[in-house]
């Protein structure tokens, strides 16, 4: 493919997925909207995995900490502005992402995967055991955020289609964003940590504030896909930050192939469509009860035969297969 | 806090922590030796508690039940094993999280299709089931410190196995040169399967045994898991002595966190953690 064409592609799906809400059907609507949310959960997941080296297993943690900010945010009977709430809830992420980062970035490997997992967790328990967010009932967002621009109403997230084209744009951006950041010389520098601490450190880069700015950013930008799931949902409770979240989100970065931001966004498609077949009863009937037998085995092979994940076999196919680098 | 009260809770928090000695010292030998992090570890956990409470009904006996299950889940291990784990020692920690992310939901569902997803109480073993009265109105559960006494045994049998004999020797050689240790002539391969199938039968032993106390119940074993891979972080990988010391400190601190700021316990431990990394990120007895 040449580089025009490839330059060109993200804004010809964009333009494809902006005409989606065409099937005229809520539910497939709402489906796809849960797609892009998911899919900037893991491009923010990506930004650490794919080319920071910091495979996080409590990215979660994030994603829900903004949908309880904008819970919190939200007046019992009238609608929270988004022109504050959204920062707020990010602002939020990027503080916890901050001070958890300056204790998580000083271990490595295994222990970095353990330790975040278990900040994640303490978090969960923040939520589940204390009154603040209705403990382990949750909280309900009955009024969905306002979208106003002087008295006139820009976006109505009350209307599934006006809400798929919010998370529609905000998925573009964040994939600009992080394209234009993984383009610059920080992103360079990012992921030469990743190949090589010791020597980006030898050659003068402070290894831990990259790492930490990283961090903080890829916080952040799970913030943002908390606080849109928190609106689609009305509701959030414990699970939206449980681990389950964060093994979920770590597989669609691996199934659509980690270090690669269109990878994350295929997984996230991927992903969100198998889960809702498998569970879909009406198919598989009483089978569909126990869904996550079946996912369990799909992640399980993954893990072992599919290592690029979607994207590697795309680029597998279109040129001859080279020797994977690293980890076989 | 009268002392009788006081010692009550003292002697929960070591029964607690030494049960989690138990299940994290598995998971710190696998990570250490052969360098796989197991999520999956906490599902040996419930396949014990699960494996004690139905064979003991079928068989009327917690300690028959022990007894055939033990087998049944070193069996298990080695099978995991050779098909599954295997395939990963060479592999990015990433795979490593993603597949036995994987065999989590398998274990899960095929504890719903074969047990059902219901709450069930096993029985205290009537030998076991007296108490010590301590004072006119408290008394202590003998089983609480019958389990304290076997992981304590346990805890003994393990130092002794790494530290004193030859097998333990092989395990400590394969954990700093597995090439090495290969050229020598010695079955590196089976050590690993041994080591594996050992931190297994250890987490769902301590399953077993806490059934009767913890009751059986469906992600009984991510509970324990998280709580495990925190101990493993203040003790540093790969360090029994750590597992034991780290394990020891989160029983009494979550114990005694319940009694006296039930608010925020279930934070406690996860703060301690904070509190380590911040003094030693390598662990207490992990090596720099």
């Amino acid at each position: 493919m040449n580089s025009r064409l490839t330059q060109l592609l993200p804004w010809v799906v964009v333009g494809v997925l902006a005409l989606f809400p065409l099937v005229d059907s809520p539910f497939y609507i709402q489906l796809m909207t849960k797609v892009l949310i998911m899919a900037i959960f893991a491009m923010s997941l990506d930004l650490l995995v794919g080319y920071t080296g910091l495979v996080s297993f409590g990215h979660a943690a994030y994603f829900g900490l903004a949908g309880y900010a904008l819970a919190l945010m939200t007046p019992k009977y009238e609608a929270v502005s988004l022109w504050w709430s959204l920062p707020a809830a990010i602002g939020v992420c990027a503080l916890f992402a901050l001070i958890t980062g300056l204790l998580v970035l000083r271990t490595r490997g295994i222990y970095f995967i353990m330790v975040t997992l278990a900040f994640a967790q303490m978090l969960f328990f923040v939520f589940h055991d204390t009154k603040l967010g209705g403990g382990s009932d949750g909280a309900y967002i009955y009024v969905k955020p306002a979208m106003k621009l002087g008295g006139f109403e820009l976006v109505n997230l009350e209307k599934a289609d006006q809400f798929y084209w919010l998370a529609l744009v905000l998925m573009a951006a964040t994939y600009l964003l992080l394209h234009r950041v993984l383009g610059s010389s920080f992103g360079r520098a990012l992921v030469g940590i990743k190949v090589n601490e010791h020597r980006m450190r030898a050659l003068g880069f402070p290894v831990f504030r990259y790492q930490l700015a990283s961090f903080t950013l890829s916080g952040s930008l799970a913030g943002i896909a908390g606080y849109l799931a928190a609106v689609q949902y009305g509701f959030v409770n414990p699970e939206i930050l449980s681990w389950h979240q964060s093994g979920a989100v770590l597989m669609i970065v691996i199934l659509g192939g980690m270090g690669t931001l269109y990878g994350s966004v295929i997984g996230a498609f991927a992903f969100v469509i198998l889960q809702e077949v498998l569970s879909n009863q009406a198919w598989f009937g009483i089978a569909a009860k126990h869904w996550q037998l079946a996912m369990g085995i799909f992640i399980m092979l993954v893990a072992l035969y599919l290592p690029q994940g979607l994207a590697g076999l795309a680029r597998n196919f279109r040129s001859k297969p080279v020797a994977e680098a690293g980890d076989e | 806090m009268d002392f009788a009260f006081f010692l009550i809770q003292l002697l929960n928090g070591l029964q607690y922590g030494l049960l989690l000695f138990l299940v994290a010292s598995g998971l710190t030998l696998v990570f250490g030796i052969m360098g796989i992090i197991n999520l999956a570890h906490g599902s040996f956990y419930m396949v014990g508690a699960y494996l004690a409470w139905s064979l003991s009904s079928m068989t009327g006996s917690l300690t028959a039940a022990i007894l055939l299950a033990i087998p049944l889940t070193v069996i298990l291990g080695m099978a995991l094993e050779r098909l599954l784990f295997r395939h990963l020692y060479q592999r990015d920690h990433l795979y490593q999280v993603l597949l036995t992310y994987g065999l989590i939901l398998v274990f899960e569902e095929l504890r719903s299709l074969i047990w059902g997803d219901d709450v069930h109480g096993v029985a205290v073993p009537a030998l076991l089931n007296a108490s010590i009265p301590l004072t006119d109105n408290l008394s202590y559960p003998v089983y609480r410190l019958a389990i304290s006494g076997v992981c304590l045994l346990l805890a003994a049998a393990l130092y002794f196995l790494i530290q004193k004999t030859r097998l333990g020797m092989m395990i400590r050689a394969g954990a700093s040169n597995r090439d090495m240790v290969q050229s020598l002539g010695i079955d590196i391969k089976l050590i690993y399967t041994l080591v594996f199938a050992m931190g297994i039968a250890l987490a769902a032993f301590a399953g077993m045994i806490n059934a009767p106390l913890s009751s059986v119940f469906p992600n009984m074993g991510s509970q324990v898991l998280i709580i495990c891979f925190v101990v493993v972080v203040i003790g540093g990988i790969g360090s029994v002595k750590g597992a034991m010391a780290a394990s020891l400190m989160i029983g009494l601190a979550e114990t005694f966190g319940q009694v006296l700021v039930p608010e925020v316990a279930g934070m406690i431990v996860y703060v301690l953690m904070a509190v380590v990394l911040v003094w030693r990120p390598q662990g207490l007895f992990g090596k720099a």
